[in-house]
């Protein structure tokens, strides 16, 4: 057993205790917060969450990171909805196609300015952010797509499903989690985006395509960004072209680096992201609960990326001073 | 190491002529790009040969364009800060609600800006003294700033008193007081820049900060004086939107990290450090202005200009990134 | 006679119109350990990336087995059976050490499947090979430099390699890894395997090698066995002319104690270092890379400063937490990697010279360009420094001038007590001899020098005194008669070492 493995671990089972002391706590003050229903209502707080948290650990392992996925959850949202609405006879599952296909373009896009022209994600992605929230506008001239235009199947998705009435949107994402682990752990350009971001001048030694790989990673970030705006239409019922996936990205990131994910590249796990997304949900579920008014969240998002940015940093000491300390003289 | 692929034969390449040093500066194009905007927009509109009508404009974006002087410093210095739109807005806050629950008001401007300095100081601790990344922290404080902001001040907005409405409208040397102001503040920073020891230790430190540090240069002193400098500036800022706004609420100053960015860049500011000018910022915060009134003029969508304002902020990394490759082999 | 694993004919290379090899033919046996030799820049380094798919030669062709190849890139040379294993290894350290072993050869698509268990298995087995003892499961993150090119042999190993070629492999081993890699090579070239063995260390290629191949500017000199080449050969033919004794600079005075150290410990890297250096006193400081001899030098400047001991400058006790500080106090710092920690790349060469004496250039906080200008176009007189113009980015300069460079803004300071590492590491010749006499002039000037160095014959040429340390702690402490290269290597080698 390694070190550093078992940190990893301890990090993981970390998040977990947190998890369960956190609704402890809160179940103790207002006991409702430990019944079914309020499981009912984290879980249907975090799908969206978890499928963006999938694509953001990609970016992140990769050395990269996405600020536009809010900006193209809204516009794959609305694309769709406007199908939805111009084409009311259309099959609707054609939609998810639809949403995951422009999101695959535009996080595509995305990744041809890091790669082709060697600049900064950030700053690419900051600009993009506008760029696409801008072009949500302009193809829905700025106006929402109503709740009579979700398809009803659609909307169902998000209320129930022959399994315990658990609504599909939950399975969905836990599928896409699965996927996600069975990708980076199981085949080989998995394990490349870890090895990119792990020594990125290496990496092309090693036959590694970085601009494929760096492409990759930020069209599936884009792709699983349209899902999560597919399943937003489900979930609520509406798209608007300003509230629909504005300030995505903060709530993403934030689960993300709780969940362990490196912002220096090449460590983060599927587990650690999923239970990540799982407590950040249990806090938002909480707030109303315990009557914080529902205006604190951004705060709370912020605190926890910074708080998630010193965690990372005192696990990372901790660990290579266990490391020098074994190094024989 | 052999240092076999070192052209050791030559002693050193040829110095190229001074013209083409001049032709291939990034403020050249930012001057050239300002010329053809004011032509084209005043084609579009005869206003645009009015000064006044100008200096109005630039009024709107006074306050963007300061903050926007000391980030082009702090980018030089190697660092990022993406919080100043967050810091103006909770610095407002701060001041806004202090003074309308009874607090004088000199009192309540102090605590507007001593906010604005304390953020400053916890970016900069986070990224100085914790060696945290400063693109990650201040993307955190980002979200933090504006979520305490909407802490504080819900939904509503905060009324400021009618003598402190309108210190835009101030016409002074027949210019609004804002647009003097970012003339002062423009030439004391070029000068502090482009004269000063402390101005070229900023250079120094951003282009290899570790060999800055073994020349004796107090590099962390430095960037965070930097940090403390925009964190004070965006509290300044952010009273000087007060002021013309006549209220204040969370919102306020929202994605103005963008327009931030983007006057550093697309003056010709090196995203990686070490290069970079205030005239550059100067004129390009003015080039800003001109597009975007030009835009306004010609009734384009508030959405279209984001979507501008996208692009610009990539092709001029993407310009600026190819002019400094041409320059330096 | 058996036939070549590889021919290489008429490898030429050139970087930006400067031709770094010309013409060089060579044939390499199956079987056989063949070294490279020359000095920096001689191009052997570029001879065995060209071989390794690194850089393309710019004429020439390769064959191997007699059909001629084209290595492409890396990976080309990886699937004809060549692999470069680099002094500081490449590694991935959040994977694990099985997955470095195969990362980059696998079969099939993208989405193919990672045999785990079977990569872990193929991992065991080419340890046991090996026989080193790395548990293949760990991530790479915390590795020793030894295990870490352990991982790359075995990587050789694993992919079949039929060329191995080690760029300078032993440099950061202790004696004892380093006798473990060539039990390896050895077994490789029995094998019949081609090993090419890149080394500055003589005796390590008399010990180890079949065949030498000598590099000089570019041109290969000579290839032959290592038993007709006697050692003067060897320099006569890497030098290409009589080796001149560097002249001990004369007329120097050695004065009182300018810096003492006392005890001086940082936790892990170096413990108890305590030695003296008098005004106009060269002392060296000797050993083997890693040995902690960086680390006293940061130490003494401020850049990482001890938890413990003192530091006297002129008799009175100081305390230095920062290279500002120890600039006020009159030391000066010419680090060892200039790269990282001298110059700055983009900006001129004049703002480089002046970059540690703002006070000089400046009046109230105000750059005088004019002062400034006056002040660097002396230094640049001075050293003889070879450049276009001084307002052009030190990056356009050889390794030689901006090292010359990095000297004269420290000599601006007026340095009482002058630091070097390494400080002709990777110039030409010519550069370094001039080196030699500014370091020689600036002693008799009653300046106090510690010189870093590897290079054992600048060492003797130049010291008063030698300091040898290893593994953290100093070893020796010899004067000008006792320092022979026998007595400096004595005390370099760790004890561990010895112990084997």
């Amino acid at each position: 057993m390694s070190v550093l493995r078992s940190i990893f671990l301890r990090r993981e089972a970390g998040i977990f205790v947190m998890i369960v002391l956190f609704c402890l706590a809160v179940g103790l003050y207002k006991p409702q917060f430990l019944t079914l229903n309020s499981l009912r209502i984290i879980l249907l707080l975090v799908p969206l969450i978890l499928i963006g948290a999938m694509g953001q650990m990609l970016v992140l392992v990769a050395r990269h990171v996405d600020l536009s996925i809010g900006s193209i959850l809204g516009f794959s949202a609305m694309l769709t909805g406007m199908m939805f609405k111009f084409y009311p006879d259309i099959w609707w599952p054609l939609g998810f196609v639809v949403a995951i296909g422009t999101g695959a373009l535009l996080g595509l896009l995305n990744g041809v300015f890091v790669t082709l022209f060697r600049l900064p994600a950030i700053i690419v992605t900051l600009g993009t952010l506008n760029l696409y929230r801008g072009l949500t506008f302009i193809v829905s001239d700025a106006k929402q797509i109503d709740r009579q235009f979700i398809p009803a199947a659609l909307k169902a998705m998000s209320q129930t499903s022959p399994v315990f009435g658990i609504p599909w949107i939950i399975f969905m994402s836990l599928g896409i989690a699965a996927l996600t682990y069975v990708f980076v752990m199981h085949t080989h350009v998995g394990r490349q985006i870890y090895a990119l971001g792990s020594n990125p001048v290496a990496a092309p030694l090693r036959g590694i395509n970085v601009t494929r790989v760096t492409l990759l990673v930020f069209s599936i970030s884009g792709a699983l960004a349209g899902l999560a705006g597919i399943m937003y239409a489900s979930r609520w019922g509406f798209v608007n072209p300003s509230n629909t996936g504005n300030g995505f990205e903060f709530q993403v990131i934030a689960a993300v680096v709780i969940g362990g994910v490196s912002i220096n590249g090449g460590s983060g796990s599927v587990l650690g992201t999923v239970l990540g997304v799982l407590l950040l949900g249990c806090v938002a579920a909480a707030l109303p609960l315990l009557g914080i008014p529902g205006t604190t969240q951004n705060a709370i998002y912020g605190a926890v990326i910074l708080a998630a940015l010193l965690i990372d940093r005192s696990v990372r000491q901790q660990g290579l001073k266990i490391l020098t300390a074994k190094v024989p003289s | 190491m052999t240092g076999g692929a070192k052209p050791t034969a030559r002693d050193a390449a040829p110095a190229r002529p001074g013209w083409k040093l001049a032709l291939y500066r990034p403020e050249t194009m930012t001057f050239v790009l300002l010329v053809l905007s004011m032509f084209g927009a005043s084609a579009l509109s005869p206003y645009f040969l009015d000064l006044g009508y100008i200096l109005n404009s630039f009024a709107l974006s006074a306050e963007f364009a300061m903050v926007a002087l000391v980030l082009t410093m702090v980018i030089i210095s190697g660092e990022i800060d993406l919080s100043p739109a967050s810091n103006m807005a909770l610095s407002a806050c701060l001041f806004a609600w202090a003074q309308s629950s009874g607090v004088p008001m000199p009192l309540a401007i102090l605590i507007g800006l001593s906010a604005g300095l304390l953020m400053g100081a916890i970016n900069g601790i986070m990224v100085i003294t914790l060696q945290l990344p400063s693109i990650i922290v201040t993307i955190g404080t980002l979200t933090l700033y504006r979520g305490l902001a909407q802490v504080i001040a819900g939904d509503k907005s905060i009324r400021v008193p009618e003598w402190f409405i309108g210190i835009n409208s101030w016409i002074v040397l027949g210019m609004p007081f804002t647009v003097l102001l970012f003339l002062i503040l423009s030439l004391l920073l070029g000068l502090v820049l482009g004269t000063t020891v402390f101005g070229r230790q900023i250079y120094l430190i951003g282009t290899n900060e570790i060999a800055a540090q073994h020349a004796g240069i107090r590099t962390k002193r430095i960037k965070m004086s930097l940090f403390l400098a925009i964190g004070l500036a965006s509290s300044i800022a952010g009273l000087l939107t007060a002021s013309r706004l006549g209220s204040v609420r969370y919102d306020l100053g929202l994605g103005g990290e963008l327009q931030m960015v983007l006057m550093a860049m697309l003056g010709g500011t090196y995203i990686f450090g070490g290069r970079g000018t205030i005239l550059g910022t100067f004129l390009a915060a003015w080039l800003l202005v001109v597009a975007s009134t030009g835009m306004t003029v010609a009734n384009l969508l508030p959405a279209v200009q984001l979507t501008v304002l996208g692009i610009l902020l990539i092709v001029s990394i993407i310009a600026t990134n190819f002019i400094y490759s041409r320059t330096q082999r | 006679m058996t036939e070549p694993l590889i021919s290489a004919r008429r490898i030429s290379k050139s970087f930006a119109a400067v031709e770094v090899l010309r013409d060089v033919d060579l044939d390499l046996m199956p079987g056989e350990i063949h070294a490279l030799l020359g000095e920096n820049g001689a191009g052997k380094s570029t001879f065995a990336k060209i071989l390794a798919g690194v850089h393309r030669p710019s004429h020439g062709s390769l064959s191997m087995n007699g059909r001629p190849v084209d290595v492409t890139s890396p990976i080309t040379a990886q699937k004809l059976g060549i692999t470069l294993i680099h002094q500081e290894p490449i590694s991935f350290p959040d994977l694990s050490v099985a997955e470095n072993l195969v990362l980059g050869r696998h079969e099939g698509g993208w989405l193919g499947r990672v045999p785990w268990a079977q990569m872990v298995r193929d991992a065991r087995a080419i340890m046991k090979v090996l026989d080193v003892r790395i548990d293949v499961t760990r991530p790479m993150r915390g590795l020793s430099i030894a295990d870490q090119q352990m991982v790359e042999i075995a990587r050789a190993l694993a992919s079949d390699s039929r060329l191995i070629i080690m760029d300078e492999p032993t440099a950061p081993l202790t004696p004892k890894e380093a006798e473990t890699l060539f039990t390896i090579a050895r077994r490789l070239r029995d094998e019949g395997r081609t090993v090419i063995f890149i080394s500055h260390r003589l005796e390590e290629v008399r010990a180890l090698c079949n065949r030498v191949t000598i590099f000089r500017d570019g041109i290969k000199v000579i290839t032959d066995t290592i038993d007709a080449l006697s050692e003067p050969d060897i320099i006569r033919h890497m030098i290409g002319r009589p080796l001149k004794e560097y002249i001990h600079k004369q007329g120097s005075v050695i004065g009182e104690v300018a810096l003492q150290v006392d005890r001086l410990t940082l936790p892990g890297v170096f413990h108890d270092i305590s030695f003296t250096v008098r005004k106009g006193e060269i002392v060296g400081l000797g050993g083997l890379v890693g040995a902690g001899r960086t680390d006293v030098a940061q130490a003494l400047f401020g850049v990482a400063p001890a938890t413990s001991g003192t530091i006297s400058v002129n008799g009175q006790a100081v305390k230095i937490t920062e290279p500002s500080e120890a600039i006020g106090l009159g030391l000066a710092f010419v680090p060892e990697d200039r790269a990282v920690a001298g110059i700055f790349r983009s900006l001129s060469v004049e703002q480089n010279i002046s970059a540690a004496v703002p006070g000089k250039i400046a009046s109230m906080g105000v750059i005088r360009r004019g002062v400034e200008k006056a002040l660097t176009a002396t230094s640049i007189a001075n050293l003889s420094i070879r450049l276009a113009s001084s307002r052009q980015p030190i990056g356009e300069l050889s390794g030689g001038n901006q090292q010359k460079a990095i000297l004269a803004r420290w000599l601006l300071t007026d340095p009482q007590i002058l630091i070097l590492d390494e400080p002709t590491r990777g110039i030409d010749i010519g550069v370094k001899a001039e080196f030699y006499d500014m370091i020689g002039a600036l002693a008799v000037k009653g300046c106090a020098i510690l010189l870093i160095s590897s290079e054992l014959p600048e060492l003797l040429a130049l010291c008063d005194r030698v300091l040898v340390m290893s593994e953290g702690r100093l070893t020796a402490d010899l004067a000008r008669g006792q320092a022979t290269q026998e007595t400096i290597m004595r005390a370099a080698v760790p004890r561990s070492g010895v112990a084997a």
